[in-house]
């Protein structure tokens, strides 16, 4: 149980030692420490496999060597992934068979696997972790942590300076202090709509207490992204610290995480990394002895989209139909059991304790004018690095496809990006030059979102991808509004006539118009968005449409009623 | 338990659930954990096992009901003994889930959410799994395949048969701990 600082940069300086080897160059020929990536797709992959196969040989073999779980690296589509320190030379695709040569070769010979090393565009072999083109146009801020230390251990979390932001602000700042540093640095929700987080928080500082919440909003419902869940899993303590801040900035005592069952290894990261802070009195009563008292217990979604939408996420939190409401009044009013709450998104949250650690005007310095910092996002669809990326704020959309994805498998073309899911819309090849900003991606009829990136080619269909996500809606619409319950059901018909070969340009004006009703009358944002992809798809790819309608022909040869 | 050994699984099932209603009945938003574990014990949370929570935490059937048809994460019909769960989310589905999936609806001649008469399999088309970069991926109970296509669907469906048939020329009695479909639908014992 942990008092003071003293305490805490006690445990720092023991773990240091074991963090600085994993972050040393050299003596790659003698690795030391053994990393194996044990988040979700690493595991469907056969990771843990793979790790408890390392930890045996290395345990029969008598060597002095240590075999660590990781979080993600991000190179998701090569997994399971093997890193070995001091030098941090990467593994990729390691199967059973291959453990007995990484033992035998790199661990007692002194050899480099050659046949399980990264081979790039090229076929030039690449050993190094960082020296990947992959990671040249990335900044990890938030996702430092995760691939570099064992997420079910604090201690490793402490020895990256982990929970000294929140020791600092106890012992030095006051929470108004805590509320404008976040507002100067500009942190904006990264849950996708992009609101200004400093601001949310002055919100429901300036309630009266004494009973306020904070909810982390851990309910990835865009079917496509994992950004949330990757940090949950690599990184969970920096989501619980942001959290604590964020308590002590507004004057709540409690904090819940909601988080979708569908994600059974975060959640369980997230229980163990609760039941660690607790263990050193990192959350509890009169935390390092500051008086202030915190602690935060987990909400479990069952699998609805609605519940990303705060209103309908506090209900769903409460135990109810997570069905939303009008707003105001806003959450930061009135929340949880009707006090005032603050809902963050994961990433968002996890951002706070760097920002207090390097101050505002450092974070602010990072990405555009008015989007600051970083956002990660996961890269799938027809890209060949699929994974997760964070990048700096204002880098373009084409660098992200084509320098760190790879660009579209051989032979292929990419026609569109989509970006925030079903309630973004798709960005047209000819326009990834956009930068990554909020403002420049509203521009153009689509949202930031949480940061799902789903990279579509010639093979792809535009008026199929509009229906799939309006279907989508149509399914996870909750049924409070009749806009969004009906209105979408109605979309998804006239998708149908046309992507069957029966639609006219009655239908697509009809389509273009309820599209505009369903954005306008909708309750909610599931509702006020759920039309941008009919709406991006006919402001970009029109000529698909008149293919269908008129012509009777799927371009891209998806429409199976439609090809001859 | 002292007197477990009396008591059959089913009795057990209930008590368990005794258990659970009183450690988070109580709590703010309890009952969609409760519901969750419910579940997890019975295998779907049929209108008896809706009736006795409901009635054990004092709240209206309609409420338990409502709450229990909102979210996908919860089934109210017994589910076979492998659910096959293929994953729709956008990256899967541009990666041909679809196709995945009609070939699991002609192979084992059932539609989504429905289970095969032997009680063996259930269809389900569910979001995202997570791992979007191995798609079109897919889950039996809580094995992921991944990269799938749909060639392999007939294999993978026969090589879950197959381990049925061993299991069951292994097995004497039907072993105790899983539940089987339609014990979630009988009365509760007390």
């Amino acid at each position: 149980m942990l008092t003071s600082l003293t305490g805490l940069e006690r445990i720092r300086e023991r773990h240091r030692p074991l963090i600085e080897e994993r972050l040393r160059d050299g003596d790659i020929d003698r690795p030391t420490q053994l990393l194996v990536c044990t988040s979700t797709a690493c595991i469907s992959s056969g990771g843990v496999e793979i790790y408890n196969a390392l930890r045996k040989e290395v345990k029969e073999q008598g060597l002095e060597v240590d075999v660590v779980r990781t979080g993600c690296f991000g190179f998701c589509g090569l997994g399971p992934v093997v890193v070995t320190h001091p030098g941090a030379v990467l593994y990729c695709r390691v199967r059973p068979g291959h453990v007995t040569d990484i033992v035998e070769k790199h661990l007692k010979n002194r050899e480099i696997v050659e046949e399980l090393l990264y081979e790039d565009a090229e076929g030039v072999r690449r050993s190094i972790l960082y020296d990947m083109p992959f990671f040249e146009k990335q900044r990890r801020i938030v996702l430092e942590n995760s691939g570099l230390i064992d997420p079910e251990d604090i201690n490793e979390y402490i020895a990256r300076d982990g929970y000294f932001a929140l020791a600092d602000v106890l012992a030095r700042w006051t929470p108004e202090q805590v509320v404008d540093a976040v507002i100067k640095s500009g942190l904006r929700g990264r849950g996708g709509a992009g609101f200004p987080t400093g601001r949310k928080w002055a919100f429901a500082a300036a309630e009266p207490g004494p009973q306020k919440y904070i909810v982390c909003n851990g309910d990835e419902g865009d079917p496509g992204a994992f950004m949330d869940r990757s940090l949950l899993e690599g990184n969970p303590h920096a989501v619980l610290e942001g959290m604590l801040i964020a308590g002590y900035a507004i004057g709540a005592g409690e904090g819940y995480v909601y988080v979708r069952a569908e994600y059974p290894l975060a959640v369980k990261r997230l229980e163990i990394a609760i039941r660690q802070a607790k263990r050193l009195g990192l959350l509890g009563n009169d935390i390092l002895g500051s008086g202030f008292s915190f602690d935060i217990d987990i909400a479990l979604g069952a699998g609805a989209f609605v519940c990303g939408e705060e209103t309908a996420l506090l209900r769903s939190a409460m135990g109810f139909r997570g069905e939303p409401r009008v707003r105001p009044p806003f959450p930061a009013q009135k929340g949880l059991f009707d006090r005032p709450t603050i809902i963050n998104n994961v990433e968002t949250l996890a951002n706070v304790p760097t920002i207090i650690r390097h101050g505002p005007e450092w974070y602010a310095a990072i990405g555009t004018e008015k989007s600051k910092g970083t956002k990660i996002f996961s890269l799938a669809g027809q890209i060949k690095n699929t994974g997760l990326i964070e990048v700096p704020m204002g880098l373009s959309l084409r660098s992200i496809i084509y320098d760190i994805g790879g660009g579209p498998p051989p032979g292929r073309r990419i026609k569109a990006v989509q970006t925030g899911g079903p309630s973004g819309g798709a960005v047209p090849e000819k326009l990834l030059d956009v930068p990554i900003d909020y403002e420049s991606l509203k521009d153009l009829g689509t949202i930031m979102g949480s940061g799902g990136l789903i990279v579509l080619d010639n093979t792809d269909c535009m008026v199929d991808i509009a229906k799939f996500y309006m279907k989508f809606a149509a399914d996870e619409s909750c049924g409070r509004c009749t806009p969004c319950r009906v209105g979408i059901v109605r979309m998804v018909e006239i998708l149908e006539k046309i992507t069957g070969g029966e639609g006219t340009m009655d239908d697509l004006r009809e389509l273009e118009e309820l599209a505009y009703d369903v954005k306008d009358a909708s309750l909610c944002g599931l509702g006020q968005t759920a039309a941008n992809p009919v709406l991006s798809t006919m402001k970009y790819f029109y000529d698909e449409y008149l293919a269908h309608v008129c012509d009777r022909r799927c371009p891209a040869g998806v429409c199976t009623k439609l090809l001859h | 338990m002292a007197d477990g050994g009396k008591l059959s699984p089913f009795e057990l099932r209930y008590r368990s659930l005794d258990k659970i209603i009183e450690k988070y009945g109580d709590r703010p938003g309890g009952l969609i954990r409760v519901l969750q574990k419910a579940q997890d014990l019975f295998g779907y949370l049929s209108r008896e096992v809706q009736i006795y929570v409901a009635d054990k935490m004092c709240l209206p059937i309609a409420h338990v009901h409502g709450v229990a048809t909102f979210y996908s994460g919860f089934v109210t019909a017994p589910r076979g003994k492998y659910t096959c769960s293929i994953c729709m989310g956008t990256a899967c589905y541009v990666k041909g889930a679809q196709d995945v999936f009609d070939r699991f609806k002609e192979v084992l001649g059932i539609g989504e959410d429905e289970t095969t008469e032997d009680r063996l399999f259930t269809l389900r088309a569910t979001r995202c799994i997570g791992a979007c970069s191995l798609a079109p991926v897919l889950a039996v109970n809580e094995d992921v395949h991944g990269h799938v296509t749909v060639d392999e669907v007939v294999p993978l469906i026969e090589s879950y048969r197959a381990q049925e048939t061993r299991e069951d020329g292994d097995r004497i009695a039907d072993e105790p701990d899983r539940p089987r479909a339609d014990q979630g639908a009988a009365p509760p014992p007390y």
